[in-house]
């Protein structure tokens, strides 16, 4: 495969966290590596694993095929293969993939010589999913609270687990996690629209540049946070937002057991006025 | 970069006030280990998740006490002995001795205290029992029928276990968990006058949410307006509930699961609430138990409206009434599914 003018310039070796040079090559265009030998090795397992589950599972429609985690009664122990069994090493699989893969993200910023702002972003996406499946059911004393790998039945477990919190729209995290969700998607949406209008100007026009998107918002808001900030604060929503999505579901259960509106009653238990 | 003295102070402030907030949110935390119970195939999330320390406060909260011993009877009748036993117009077939244990024990299930007006004297006259001037007297006679009429009437909700005065007195006059129409607060005029019955701080019915804060006048009652509101449709047609409908039974669930101490999963699958197939078989008993409850309301306690004086009624001057708390008292079993009826079993058999 020909390789792209600027590619040289990152083809470096070194960098590598662990091994040396071992496994420190490219096959093509993509960049190897000890962690991404860790990762191809887990996700295929995993993978096959899925696929092995679906075959027992009794359907291969796409939307209901489930592996569920084991019963709560067998506790933090390993289950048999088809009672959640499955589910546990598939979770052992699918946690060394995701932080494999964060890894080797690493080792390709070091070779660049750019911040770790990939694999730490990344790593808040893989922390909201070991929370999910390792962390809360650590706290909770049993596998089974986590969360079934099928497109319907994890849905099913989302809507199952807010209900026992009977209302999960007064969990104050869960707030926080949807505000900061909506703002992102908002300043993404007024991000690209600013782009995408400042490039594609009308027949007879010119491309429009920064200063012009600067000019714009601050004509409307008064305020513009400017080419690197948007992304900043892309950033910072994306990264909040995720984190809290992991907060909201790790103290529901571990640290509030009763329905969510009631934790609200702090407010009005306040010693100015109660 | 150099504070200024008003940028310092600003800030000092801010943060004692976030501190002084912070202290009483946090102190509310709960932490593990938990208990938890599977409700589902596994995977699904209908679990039940509750801290063992609320449940040791919730043990205190629901002690038995001890069923009287059985006593031999005598072998006369209480309708037969008209000379000792005047006006006893419900539990006339019962033997004498049994009459007396039984009227022995709901003195101690509702009236237990000191004092001139308990014990017996909380619903008789002591210079003639067989006065009905007492109004608390003529109360009890309708509740004994109630009683009997929801141990024979509606096994589909109470089985085997059955009912006594205690299930729901407590050892109070007027069981603790009990409503009667809530008109809310007094509201200001003009726009700000439509509270509409919701979006009240600090609410137990609709467990603390801003949801309707009394569904028990029109779902509990008799009539009753449907409960139902989800879609038999996949897609829609006609005019369907209203929101106003749908939030009232959210409210009514909410209580139910704050009343028997259980989530929504202990009886739904969210999947689909309407769903009779995906539901537990406890949905089935709790339908019971609503038409058990509007037929209480309806047949037993509002009838009684005239019968009790004004300090015994709620707001607008309807009688206070039953819901889920009211015998369930935050756990879902009624004082752990332990039997006392089995003890008393006069209040088990069809009314005369």
């Amino acid at each position: 495969m020909a390789m792209l003018s600027f590619e040289k310039k990152y083809r470096v070796r070194g960098g590598t966290l662990i091994g040396g040079d071992l496994f420190d090559f490219w096959v093509g265009p993509f960049y190897v590596g000890f962690f991404g030998v860790l990762t191809a090795f887990f996700a295929s397992i995993g993978t096959a694993l899925i696929v092995y589950g679906a075959a027992i599972g009794g359907t291969w429609n796409l939307w209901q095929i489930n592996i569920a985690p084991p019963d709560l009664s067998y506790g933090l122990a390993l289950a048999p293969l088809k009672q959640g069994g499955l589910w546990q090493i598939i979770t052992f699989c699918a946690t060394g993939a995701f932080v494999s893969w964060a890894l080797r993200e690493v080792e390709i910023c070091r070779k660049l010589g750019i911040g770790l702002h990939v694999p730490i972003a990344f790593g808040f996406a893989i922390f909201a999913y070991v929370t999910l499946e390792i962390i809360r059911p650590l706290l909770l004393g049993a596998w089974g609270h986590g969360f079934p790998y099928g497109i319907i039945s994890h849905l099913d477990w989302v809507s199952n687990v807010g209900y026992q919190y009977l209302h999960f729209h007064y969990n104050p995290a869960h707030m926080i996690a949807i505000t900061l969700f909506f703002t992102c998607t908002l300043a993404l949406a007024m991000h690209g629209g600013l782009v995408l209008s400042a490039t594609n100007p009308l027949k007879g026009e010119t491309v429009k540049t920064a200063e012009h998107e600067n000019s714009f918002f601050r004509d409307h808001i008064g305020y513009s946070i400017g080419t690197l900030g948007i992304h900043r604060l892309g950033l910072f929503l994306a990264l909040g937002a995720v984190f809290f999505s992991a907060v909201c579901i790790v103290i529901s259960g571990p640290f509030w057991t009763r329905g969510w509106p009631e934790w609200w009653n702090w407010w009005l238990d306040l010693p100015i006025w109660s | 970069m150099k504070l200024s003295a008003t940028t310092l102070t600003a800030s000092l402030l801010v943060s004692v006030i976030a501190v002084l907030l912070a202290i009483p949110m946090m102190l509310q935390w709960e932490r593990p280990p938990m208990d938890s119970t599977q409700l589902g195939f596994r995977g699904l999330g209908m679990e039940q998740i509750t801290n063992p320390r609320i449940a040791e406060t919730l043990k205190a909260l629901n002690t038995l006490p001890v069923p009287d011993d059985p006593v031999e009877n005598d072998g006369v009748l209480v309708k037969n002995d008209t000379e000792n036993y005047k006006n006893v117009q419900v539990l006339g077939d019962l033997d004498t001795a049994q009459f007396v244990r039984l009227m022995n024990a709901i003195s101690t299930w509702v009236a237990p205290q000191e004092g001139d007006n308990a014990g017996c004297a909380y619903c008789h006259n002591l210079e003639n029992m067989a006065s009905d001037e007492v109004y608390t007297k003529v109360v009890a006679r309708r509740m004994i029928q109630m009683t009997r009429a929801i141990n024979t009437q509606y096994k589909s909700h109470v089985a085997e276990t059955g009912v006594t005065c205690y299930t729901c007195h407590r050892g109070n006059a007027v069981p603790a968990n009990v409503w009667a129409t809530n008109p809310g607060p007094k509201q200001a005029g003009g726009m700000a006058a439509s509270r509409d019955g919701q979006n009240l701080a600090g609410q137990p019915v609709p467990a603390y949410a801003s949801l309707p804060y009394d569904p028990f006048t029109t779902l509990l009652n008799t009539p009753a307006d449907s409960i139902r509101v989800v879609a038999t449709t996949p897609l829609p047609g006609g005019t369907g509930a209203s929101i106003r409908a749908t939030e009232k039974t959210y409210s009514l669930m909410m209580h139910m699961s704050t009343g028997l101490g259980v989530n929504c999963t202990f009886c739904h699958n969210s999947r689909q609430f309407s769903s009779w197939e995906e539901s537990r078989p406890q949905r089935v008993t709790a339908w019971h138990g609503i038409e058990m409850v509007r037929d209480v309301n309806g047949s037993y306690m509002t009838p009684l409206t005239d019968v009790f004086p004004a300090n015994r009624k709620g707001p607008m001057g309807d009688v206070l009434k039953a819901n889920c708390a009211t015998c369930h008292n935050g756990v879902n079993k009624p004082l752990y599914g332990f039997s006392m009826a089995k003890s008393y079993p006069e209040l088990s058999v069809p009314n005369p």
